[in-house]
Protein backbone atom coordinates (compact mmCIF):
# COMPACT_ATOMS: atom_id res chain seq x y z
CA UNK A 1 0.00 0.00 0.00
CA UNK A 2 1.49 3.32 -1.05
CA UNK A 3 0.87 6.13 1.40
CA UNK A 4 1.73 9.80 1.13
CA UNK A 5 1.42 12.58 3.71
CA UNK A 6 1.65 16.35 3.17
CA UNK A 7 0.56 16.23 -0.48
CA UNK A 8 -1.04 19.26 -2.15
CA UNK A 9 -4.30 17.31 -2.20
CA UNK A 10 -4.45 16.67 1.55
CA UNK A 11 -3.32 20.23 2.30
CA UNK A 12 -5.88 21.84 0.01
CA UNK A 13 -8.44 19.21 1.01
CA UNK A 14 -8.16 20.23 4.65
CA UNK A 15 -9.31 23.74 3.66
CA UNK A 16 -12.24 22.23 1.75
CA UNK A 17 -13.47 20.77 5.05
CA UNK A 18 -13.48 24.23 6.67
CA UNK A 19 -15.78 25.74 4.03
CA UNK A 20 -19.01 27.34 5.13
CA UNK A 21 -17.48 27.78 8.57
CA UNK A 22 -16.07 30.42 10.90
CA UNK A 23 -12.48 30.33 12.13
CA UNK A 24 -12.10 32.31 15.35
CA UNK A 25 -9.07 33.97 16.96
CA UNK A 26 -8.60 32.78 20.56
CA UNK A 27 -5.95 33.71 23.12
CA UNK A 28 -6.61 31.10 25.81
CA UNK A 29 -8.30 27.79 26.62
CA UNK A 30 -11.54 29.40 27.83
CA UNK A 31 -11.99 31.29 24.57
CA UNK A 32 -11.15 28.18 22.54
CA UNK A 33 -13.90 26.26 24.33
CA UNK A 34 -16.40 29.08 23.81
CA UNK A 35 -15.50 29.08 20.10
CA UNK A 36 -15.93 25.31 19.77
CA UNK A 37 -19.22 25.36 21.69
CA UNK A 38 -20.47 28.13 19.41
CA UNK A 39 -19.78 25.98 16.34
CA UNK A 40 -16.45 27.36 15.07
CA UNK A 41 -14.95 25.03 12.44
CA UNK A 42 -11.42 25.85 13.68
CA UNK A 43 -9.61 28.22 16.02
CA UNK A 44 -6.57 30.43 15.48
CA UNK A 45 -4.38 30.30 18.60
CA UNK A 46 -2.50 33.53 19.22
CA UNK A 47 -1.23 35.57 22.15
CA UNK A 48 -2.87 38.87 21.28
CA UNK A 49 -5.80 39.49 18.97
CA UNK A 50 -5.09 42.06 16.24
CA UNK A 51 -6.93 44.84 18.10
CA UNK A 52 -4.50 44.44 21.02
CA UNK A 53 -1.45 44.17 18.75
CA UNK A 54 -2.60 47.44 17.25
CA UNK A 55 -3.21 49.08 20.63
CA UNK A 56 -0.04 47.86 22.34
CA UNK A 57 2.37 48.13 19.42
CA UNK A 58 5.80 46.50 19.49
CA UNK A 59 6.95 43.46 17.53
CA UNK A 60 4.29 40.78 17.17
CA UNK A 61 5.67 37.23 16.93
CA UNK A 62 4.63 33.57 16.90
CA UNK A 63 2.80 32.56 20.09
CA UNK A 64 4.31 30.65 23.01
CA UNK A 65 4.32 26.88 22.22
CA UNK A 66 2.87 26.15 25.69
CA UNK A 67 -0.14 28.30 24.94
CA UNK A 68 -0.69 26.62 21.57
CA UNK A 69 -0.38 23.14 23.11
CA UNK A 70 -2.91 23.96 25.83
CA UNK A 71 -5.42 25.06 23.23
CA UNK A 72 -4.73 21.96 21.14
CA UNK A 73 -5.46 19.83 24.19
CA UNK A 74 -8.65 21.71 25.05
CA UNK A 75 -10.57 21.40 21.76
CA UNK A 76 -11.22 18.73 19.14
CA UNK A 77 -11.59 21.11 16.18
CA UNK A 78 -8.53 22.08 14.08
CA UNK A 79 -6.07 24.52 15.62
CA UNK A 80 -4.25 27.06 13.47
CA UNK A 81 -1.40 29.36 14.48
CA UNK A 82 0.39 32.32 12.96
CA UNK A 83 3.99 32.66 11.83
CA UNK A 84 5.59 35.91 10.71
CA UNK A 85 5.88 36.48 6.96
CA UNK A 86 9.13 34.86 5.81
CA UNK A 87 9.95 33.39 9.24
CA UNK A 88 10.54 29.81 8.18
CA UNK A 89 11.84 28.76 11.60
CA UNK A 90 8.66 29.85 13.38
CA UNK A 91 6.84 27.80 10.73
CA UNK A 92 9.02 24.75 11.45
CA UNK A 93 8.26 25.12 15.17
CA UNK A 94 4.52 25.27 14.50
CA UNK A 95 4.80 22.21 12.25
CA UNK A 96 6.67 20.34 15.00
CA UNK A 97 3.92 21.30 17.46
CA UNK A 98 1.42 19.62 15.13
CA UNK A 99 -0.82 22.61 14.44
CA UNK A 100 -3.32 21.86 11.67
CA UNK A 101 -2.72 25.00 9.58
CA UNK A 102 -0.15 27.81 9.63
CA UNK A 103 -1.22 31.35 8.83
CA UNK A 104 1.76 33.23 7.34
CA UNK A 105 0.29 36.45 8.56
CA UNK A 106 0.70 40.17 7.98
CA UNK A 107 -0.90 40.69 11.41
CA UNK A 108 2.47 39.73 12.92
CA UNK A 109 5.54 41.85 12.25
CA UNK A 110 7.16 40.61 9.01
CA UNK A 111 10.53 38.85 9.30
CA UNK A 112 11.39 39.26 5.61
CA UNK A 113 10.40 42.18 3.42
CA UNK A 114 11.13 40.39 0.14
CA UNK A 115 10.48 36.67 0.47
CA UNK A 116 7.64 34.63 1.85
CA UNK A 117 8.15 31.10 3.22
CA UNK A 118 8.69 28.27 0.70
CA UNK A 119 5.55 26.48 1.75
CA UNK A 120 5.91 23.43 -0.53
CA UNK A 121 8.59 22.18 1.81
CA UNK A 122 6.24 21.54 4.74
CA UNK A 123 3.84 18.73 5.64
CA UNK A 124 1.56 21.22 7.37
CA UNK A 125 -0.59 23.39 5.08
CA UNK A 126 -0.42 27.20 4.97
CA UNK A 127 -3.02 29.91 4.55
CA UNK A 128 -1.85 33.33 3.33
CA UNK A 129 -3.50 36.71 2.92
CA UNK A 130 -4.02 38.51 -0.36
CA UNK A 131 -5.37 41.90 -1.40
CA UNK A 132 -5.61 41.04 -5.10
CA UNK A 133 -5.43 38.11 -7.52
CA UNK A 134 -1.74 38.50 -8.33
CA UNK A 135 -0.81 38.35 -4.65
CA UNK A 136 -3.05 35.29 -4.15
CA UNK A 137 -1.44 33.48 -7.09
CA UNK A 138 2.08 34.32 -5.91
CA UNK A 139 1.25 32.77 -2.54
CA UNK A 140 -0.26 29.69 -4.20
CA UNK A 141 2.87 29.43 -6.34
CA UNK A 142 4.89 29.36 -3.10
CA UNK A 143 2.71 26.51 -1.82
CA UNK A 144 -0.17 28.17 0.05
CA UNK A 145 -3.05 25.65 0.24
CA UNK A 146 -5.67 28.23 1.19
CA UNK A 147 -6.06 31.99 0.65
CA UNK A 148 -7.84 34.52 2.78
CA UNK A 149 -8.60 37.93 1.41
CA UNK A 150 -7.02 40.52 3.69
CA UNK A 151 -9.05 43.10 5.50
CA UNK A 152 -7.75 45.60 8.00
CA UNK A 153 -7.34 43.33 11.03
CA UNK A 154 -8.25 44.57 14.47
CA UNK A 155 -10.44 47.43 13.29
CA UNK A 156 -13.96 45.99 13.15
CA UNK A 157 -14.25 47.94 9.87
CA UNK A 158 -15.31 45.61 7.05
CA UNK A 159 -14.55 48.03 4.20
CA UNK A 160 -11.08 46.69 3.42
CA UNK A 161 -12.26 43.07 3.37
CA UNK A 162 -14.99 44.18 0.98
CA UNK A 163 -12.53 46.02 -1.25
CA UNK A 164 -10.21 43.01 -1.48
CA UNK A 165 -12.99 40.47 -2.11
CA UNK A 166 -14.30 42.70 -4.90
CA UNK A 167 -10.80 43.10 -6.29
CA UNK A 168 -10.01 39.37 -6.32
CA UNK A 169 -13.45 38.47 -7.70
CA UNK A 170 -13.27 41.19 -10.35
CA UNK A 171 -9.83 40.13 -11.52
CA UNK A 172 -10.96 36.50 -11.79
CA UNK A 173 -14.01 37.54 -13.84
CA UNK A 174 -11.78 39.65 -16.07
CA UNK A 175 -9.46 36.67 -16.76
CA UNK A 176 -12.44 34.46 -17.58
CA UNK A 177 -13.52 36.89 -20.29
CA UNK A 178 -10.13 37.11 -22.01
CA UNK A 179 -8.96 35.51 -25.23
CA UNK A 180 -6.35 32.84 -24.61
CA UNK A 181 -3.64 34.88 -26.35
CA UNK A 182 -4.25 37.74 -23.92
CA UNK A 183 -3.42 35.67 -20.85
CA UNK A 184 0.35 36.06 -21.32
CA UNK A 185 0.12 39.80 -20.80
CA UNK A 186 -2.41 39.28 -18.00
CA UNK A 187 0.15 37.07 -16.21
CA UNK A 188 2.78 39.78 -16.63
CA UNK A 189 0.45 42.43 -15.27
CA UNK A 190 -0.67 40.29 -12.34
CA UNK A 191 2.98 39.38 -11.66
CA UNK A 192 1.85 35.79 -11.36
CA UNK A 193 2.88 32.52 -13.06
CA UNK A 194 1.24 31.96 -16.43
CA UNK A 195 0.13 28.39 -15.59
CA UNK A 196 -1.88 29.57 -12.59
CA UNK A 197 -3.34 32.51 -14.53
CA UNK A 198 -4.48 30.10 -17.27
CA UNK A 199 -6.00 27.74 -14.70
CA UNK A 200 -7.98 30.57 -13.08
CA UNK A 201 -9.14 31.81 -16.50
CA UNK A 202 -10.41 28.31 -17.35
CA UNK A 203 -12.07 27.43 -14.04
CA UNK A 204 -13.27 30.91 -13.02
CA UNK A 205 -12.00 30.42 -9.48
CA UNK A 206 -8.83 30.11 -7.43
CA UNK A 207 -7.31 26.61 -7.34
CA UNK A 208 -7.59 26.70 -3.52
CA UNK A 209 -10.28 27.64 -1.00
CA UNK A 210 -10.79 31.40 -0.51
CA UNK A 211 -11.80 32.65 2.94
CA UNK A 212 -12.06 36.25 3.98
CA UNK A 213 -10.57 38.00 7.03
CA UNK A 214 -10.07 41.33 8.71
CA UNK A 215 -12.60 43.70 10.20
CA UNK A 216 -15.55 41.28 10.39
CA UNK A 217 -17.47 42.10 13.58
CA UNK A 218 -21.16 41.23 13.09
CA UNK A 219 -23.31 38.40 11.68
CA UNK A 220 -24.23 40.77 8.85
CA UNK A 221 -20.53 41.30 8.03
CA UNK A 222 -20.04 37.51 7.85
CA UNK A 223 -23.08 37.07 5.59
CA UNK A 224 -21.92 39.99 3.41
CA UNK A 225 -18.56 38.32 2.81
CA UNK A 226 -20.23 34.97 2.02
CA UNK A 227 -22.47 36.71 -0.51
CA UNK A 228 -19.35 38.24 -2.04
CA UNK A 229 -18.14 34.70 -2.75
CA UNK A 230 -16.02 33.84 0.28
CA UNK A 231 -15.91 30.12 1.13
CA UNK A 232 -15.87 30.98 4.84
CA UNK A 233 -14.74 33.66 7.28
CA UNK A 234 -12.03 34.35 9.82
CA UNK A 235 -13.13 36.47 12.77
CA UNK A 236 -10.33 37.87 14.87
CA UNK A 237 -10.95 40.60 17.38
CA UNK A 238 -14.65 40.88 16.46
CA UNK A 239 -15.82 38.16 18.83
CA UNK A 240 -13.75 38.35 21.98
CA UNK A 241 -13.59 42.16 21.96
CA UNK A 242 -17.39 42.34 22.00
CA UNK A 243 -19.85 42.51 24.89
CA UNK A 244 -21.07 38.88 24.74
CA UNK A 245 -18.53 36.69 22.91
CA UNK A 246 -20.44 33.38 23.21
CA UNK A 247 -23.64 34.82 21.75
CA UNK A 248 -21.81 36.73 19.02
CA UNK A 249 -19.71 33.69 18.05
CA UNK A 250 -22.80 31.51 17.72
CA UNK A 251 -24.63 34.23 15.78
CA UNK A 252 -21.77 34.58 13.29
CA UNK A 253 -21.74 30.80 12.72
CA UNK A 254 -25.48 30.83 11.96
CA UNK A 255 -25.16 33.84 9.65
CA UNK A 256 -22.32 32.17 7.74
CA UNK A 257 -24.37 29.03 7.06
CA UNK A 258 -27.57 30.94 6.19
CA UNK A 259 -25.80 33.90 4.56
CA UNK A 260 -28.46 34.12 1.84
CA UNK A 261 -31.43 34.12 4.23
CA UNK A 262 -31.97 37.64 5.61
CA UNK A 263 -34.49 36.40 8.17
CA UNK A 264 -32.02 34.01 9.79
CA UNK A 265 -29.30 36.68 9.74
CA UNK A 266 -31.75 39.17 11.29
CA UNK A 267 -32.64 36.72 14.07
CA UNK A 268 -28.97 35.98 14.65
CA UNK A 269 -28.27 39.71 14.95
CA UNK A 270 -30.68 40.28 17.85
CA UNK A 271 -29.58 40.91 21.43
CA UNK A 272 -25.86 40.41 20.98
CA UNK A 273 -24.82 43.27 23.23
CA UNK A 274 -22.13 45.64 22.13
CA UNK A 275 -20.04 45.00 19.03
CA UNK A 276 -16.35 45.81 19.25
CA UNK A 277 -15.93 49.57 19.20
CA UNK A 278 -13.64 49.55 16.23
CA UNK A 279 -11.50 52.00 14.33
CA UNK A 280 -12.26 53.46 10.92
CA UNK A 281 -9.61 52.28 8.49
CA UNK A 282 -9.56 55.77 6.95
CA UNK A 283 -8.35 57.15 10.31
CA UNK A 284 -5.38 54.76 10.45
CA UNK A 285 -2.06 56.26 9.44
CA UNK A 286 -0.58 54.34 6.49
CA UNK A 287 2.32 52.76 8.45
CA UNK A 288 -0.24 51.11 10.75
CA UNK A 289 -2.18 49.44 7.95
CA UNK A 290 -1.49 45.72 8.17
CA UNK A 291 -3.13 44.69 4.89
CA UNK A 292 -0.41 46.50 2.97
CA UNK A 293 2.21 44.08 4.31
CA UNK A 294 2.96 41.28 1.84
CA UNK A 295 4.58 41.44 -1.56
CA UNK B 1 -33.82 9.90 -7.37
CA UNK B 2 -33.51 13.20 -5.45
CA UNK B 3 -30.27 13.27 -3.50
CA UNK B 4 -29.96 15.79 -0.69
CA UNK B 5 -26.60 16.99 0.62
CA UNK B 6 -26.57 18.39 4.15
CA UNK B 7 -25.23 21.91 3.57
CA UNK B 8 -24.71 23.33 7.06
CA UNK B 9 -20.90 23.37 6.83
CA UNK B 10 -18.15 21.47 5.00
CA UNK B 11 -17.45 20.33 1.45
CA UNK B 12 -21.07 19.87 0.42
CA UNK B 13 -20.52 21.44 -3.03
CA UNK B 14 -18.19 18.60 -4.03
CA UNK B 15 -20.82 16.01 -3.09
CA UNK B 16 -23.46 17.94 -5.08
CA UNK B 17 -21.16 17.81 -8.11
CA UNK B 18 -20.55 14.07 -7.67
CA UNK B 19 -24.29 13.32 -7.38
CA UNK B 20 -25.04 15.36 -10.50
CA UNK B 21 -22.22 13.72 -12.45
CA UNK B 22 -23.66 10.35 -11.49
CA UNK B 23 -26.92 11.46 -13.09
CA UNK B 24 -29.05 12.38 -10.10
CA UNK B 25 -30.90 15.52 -9.09
CA UNK B 26 -28.99 17.00 -6.15
CA UNK B 27 -30.29 19.58 -3.67
CA UNK B 28 -28.82 21.30 -0.66
CA UNK B 29 -30.49 20.55 2.67
CA UNK B 30 -30.36 23.15 5.45
CA UNK B 31 -33.97 23.05 6.64
CA UNK B 32 -36.56 20.43 7.57
CA UNK B 33 -38.72 21.28 4.54
CA UNK B 34 -35.78 20.55 2.27
CA UNK B 35 -35.05 17.28 4.06
CA UNK B 36 -38.66 16.19 3.52
CA UNK B 37 -38.20 16.53 -0.25
CA UNK B 38 -35.23 14.20 -0.73
CA UNK B 39 -35.08 10.43 -1.19
CA UNK B 40 -31.55 10.01 0.14
CA UNK B 41 -29.00 12.15 1.95
CA UNK B 42 -25.26 12.71 1.94
CA UNK B 43 -23.50 14.02 5.05
CA UNK B 44 -20.35 15.82 3.79
CA UNK B 45 -16.88 16.20 5.22
CA UNK B 46 -16.44 19.14 7.56
CA UNK B 47 -16.43 19.65 11.32
CA UNK B 48 -18.76 17.17 12.98
CA UNK B 49 -19.21 19.38 16.08
CA UNK B 50 -20.21 22.37 13.94
CA UNK B 51 -22.61 20.36 11.77
CA UNK B 52 -24.31 18.70 14.76
CA UNK B 53 -24.76 22.02 16.56
CA UNK B 54 -26.24 23.74 13.51
CA UNK B 55 -28.57 20.76 12.97
CA UNK B 56 -29.78 21.21 16.58
CA UNK B 57 -30.17 24.97 16.28
CA UNK B 58 -32.17 24.79 13.07
CA UNK B 59 -34.42 21.90 14.20
CA UNK B 60 -33.04 19.37 11.73
CA UNK B 61 -31.58 17.02 14.29
CA UNK B 62 -34.62 14.99 15.33
CA UNK B 63 -36.18 15.10 11.85
CA UNK B 64 -33.00 13.67 10.45
CA UNK B 65 -32.97 10.95 13.10
CA UNK B 66 -36.57 10.07 12.24
CA UNK B 67 -35.74 9.79 8.53
CA UNK B 68 -32.78 7.56 9.38
CA UNK B 69 -35.03 5.37 11.54
CA UNK B 70 -37.55 5.17 8.68
CA UNK B 71 -34.84 3.77 6.40
CA UNK B 72 -33.80 6.76 4.29
CA UNK B 73 -30.46 5.91 2.62
CA UNK B 74 -27.66 8.04 4.03
CA UNK B 75 -24.00 8.25 3.06
CA UNK B 76 -21.52 10.03 5.32
CA UNK B 77 -17.89 10.85 4.45
CA UNK B 78 -15.43 11.61 7.29
CA UNK B 79 -17.43 13.98 9.54
CA UNK B 80 -20.46 12.24 8.03
CA UNK B 81 -19.16 8.89 9.31
CA UNK B 82 -18.84 10.37 12.80
CA UNK B 83 -22.41 11.72 12.58
CA UNK B 84 -23.75 8.27 11.63
CA UNK B 85 -22.02 6.48 14.51
CA UNK B 86 -24.03 5.36 17.51
CA UNK B 87 -20.96 5.94 19.69
CA UNK B 88 -17.82 8.09 19.35
CA UNK B 89 -14.52 8.32 21.20
CA UNK B 90 -12.24 11.37 21.40
CA UNK B 91 -15.21 13.63 20.70
CA UNK B 92 -15.79 17.04 22.23
CA UNK B 93 -17.52 17.12 25.62
CA UNK B 94 -21.22 16.49 25.05
CA UNK B 95 -20.80 15.99 21.30
CA UNK B 96 -23.94 14.54 19.71
CA UNK B 97 -24.35 12.35 16.64
CA UNK B 98 -27.41 11.42 14.59
CA UNK B 99 -26.43 7.77 14.97
CA UNK B 100 -27.83 4.81 13.07
CA UNK B 101 -24.84 2.57 12.51
CA UNK B 102 -24.10 0.27 15.44
CA UNK B 103 -20.43 1.18 15.71
CA UNK B 104 -17.91 3.17 17.73
CA UNK B 105 -15.95 5.71 15.68
CA UNK B 106 -12.73 7.32 16.87
CA UNK B 107 -12.42 10.97 15.80
CA UNK B 108 -9.12 12.12 14.29
CA UNK B 109 -7.96 8.51 14.74
CA UNK B 110 -5.16 8.74 12.19
CA UNK B 111 -3.83 11.92 13.82
CA UNK B 112 -3.85 15.63 13.15
CA UNK B 113 -3.52 17.38 9.79
CA UNK B 114 0.25 16.69 9.51
CA UNK B 115 -0.71 12.98 9.47
CA UNK B 116 -3.41 13.37 6.80
CA UNK B 117 -2.59 11.09 3.87
CA UNK B 118 -3.49 9.64 0.50
CA UNK B 119 -3.44 5.89 0.10
CA UNK B 120 -4.36 3.06 -2.25
CA UNK B 121 -6.95 0.72 -0.82
CA UNK B 122 -9.44 -1.93 -1.73
CA UNK B 123 -13.07 -0.84 -1.59
CA UNK B 124 -15.63 -3.62 -2.02
CA UNK B 125 -13.25 -5.50 -4.31
CA UNK B 126 -12.09 -2.44 -6.29
CA UNK B 127 -8.60 -0.92 -6.16
CA UNK B 128 -8.99 2.75 -5.39
CA UNK B 129 -7.01 5.83 -4.35
CA UNK B 130 -8.37 7.51 -1.22
CA UNK B 131 -7.82 10.84 0.56
CA UNK B 132 -7.87 10.88 4.37
CA UNK B 133 -8.01 14.23 6.22
CA UNK B 134 -7.87 14.24 10.02
CA UNK B 135 -9.81 11.09 9.44
CA UNK B 136 -11.74 8.86 11.83
CA UNK B 137 -11.78 5.06 11.81
CA UNK B 138 -14.25 2.48 13.03
CA UNK B 139 -13.00 1.16 16.34
CA UNK B 140 -15.74 -1.38 17.14
CA UNK B 141 -18.85 -2.55 15.32
CA UNK B 142 -21.67 -5.02 15.72
CA UNK B 143 -22.24 -8.09 13.57
CA UNK B 144 -24.87 -6.22 11.54
CA UNK B 145 -22.19 -3.90 10.17
CA UNK B 146 -20.49 -4.89 6.93
CA UNK B 147 -16.88 -3.74 6.42
CA UNK B 148 -16.23 -2.65 2.83
CA UNK B 149 -12.69 -1.39 3.21
CA UNK B 150 -9.93 -1.24 5.76
CA UNK B 151 -6.41 0.12 6.02
CA UNK B 152 -3.48 -0.91 8.20
CA UNK B 153 -2.90 1.93 10.66
CA UNK B 154 0.43 2.98 12.20
CA UNK B 155 -0.22 0.59 15.09
CA UNK B 156 -0.25 -2.34 12.63
CA UNK B 157 -3.95 -3.02 13.15
CA UNK B 158 -6.54 -3.31 10.40
CA UNK B 159 -8.98 -0.42 10.79
CA UNK B 160 -12.30 -0.30 8.94
CA UNK B 161 -12.62 2.85 6.83
CA UNK B 162 -15.80 2.03 4.87
CA UNK B 163 -18.84 0.36 6.41
CA UNK B 164 -22.48 -0.30 5.66
CA UNK B 165 -25.43 -1.24 7.80
CA UNK B 166 -28.60 -1.59 5.75
CA UNK B 167 -29.39 1.76 4.15
CA UNK B 168 -26.59 3.58 5.98
CA UNK B 169 -23.12 3.83 4.48
CA UNK B 170 -20.00 5.64 5.69
CA UNK B 171 -16.38 6.20 4.66
CA UNK B 172 -13.46 7.72 6.60
CA UNK B 173 -12.09 9.08 3.32
CA UNK B 174 -13.26 11.70 0.83
CA UNK B 175 -14.19 10.36 -2.62
CA UNK B 176 -15.68 13.80 -3.30
CA UNK B 177 -12.14 15.24 -3.44
CA UNK B 178 -11.26 12.97 -6.36
CA UNK B 179 -12.82 12.54 -9.80
CA UNK B 180 -13.51 8.84 -9.08
CA UNK B 181 -17.28 8.38 -8.80
CA UNK B 182 -17.27 4.70 -7.83
CA UNK B 183 -17.94 5.24 -4.11
CA UNK B 184 -20.84 7.58 -4.86
CA UNK B 185 -22.14 5.13 -7.44
CA UNK B 186 -21.94 2.36 -4.85
CA UNK B 187 -24.19 4.48 -2.61
CA UNK B 188 -26.66 5.33 -5.38
CA UNK B 189 -26.71 1.93 -7.10
CA UNK B 190 -26.22 -0.53 -4.23
CA UNK B 191 -27.35 1.18 -1.03
CA UNK B 192 -30.19 3.37 -2.33
CA UNK B 193 -31.66 0.81 -4.70
CA UNK B 194 -31.67 -1.79 -1.93
CA UNK B 195 -33.47 0.57 0.42
CA UNK B 196 -36.19 2.00 -1.85
CA UNK B 197 -39.52 0.42 -1.07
Amino acid sequence: MSEAVGTARVKRGMAEMLKGGVIMDVVNVEQAKIAQDAGACAVMALERVPADIRAQGGVARMSDPDMIEKIKAAVTIPVMAKARIGHFVEARILEALGVDYIDESEVLTPADFENHIDKWDYKVPFVCGATNLGEALRRINEGAAMIRSKGEAGTGDVSNAMMHMRKIGGEIRRLSSMREDELYVAAKELQAPYALVKEVAETGKLPVVLFTAGGIATPADAALMMQMGADGVFIGSGIFKSGDPAARASACVKATTFFDDAKVVADASRGLGEAMVGINVADLPAPHRLAERGW
Amino acid sequence: MKIGVLALQGDFREHLVAAKQAGHAALTVRRSEELAEVDALILPGGESTTIAQLARTFDLFTDLQSRIAEGMPVYGSCAGMILLADRIVDGAVGQETFGGIDMTVRRNAFGRQVDSFESDLNFDGNAMHAVFIRAPWVEEFSSSVQVLSEVIAADGKHRPVAVRQGSLFATSFHPELTTDLRVHRYFFDQVCSGAVK
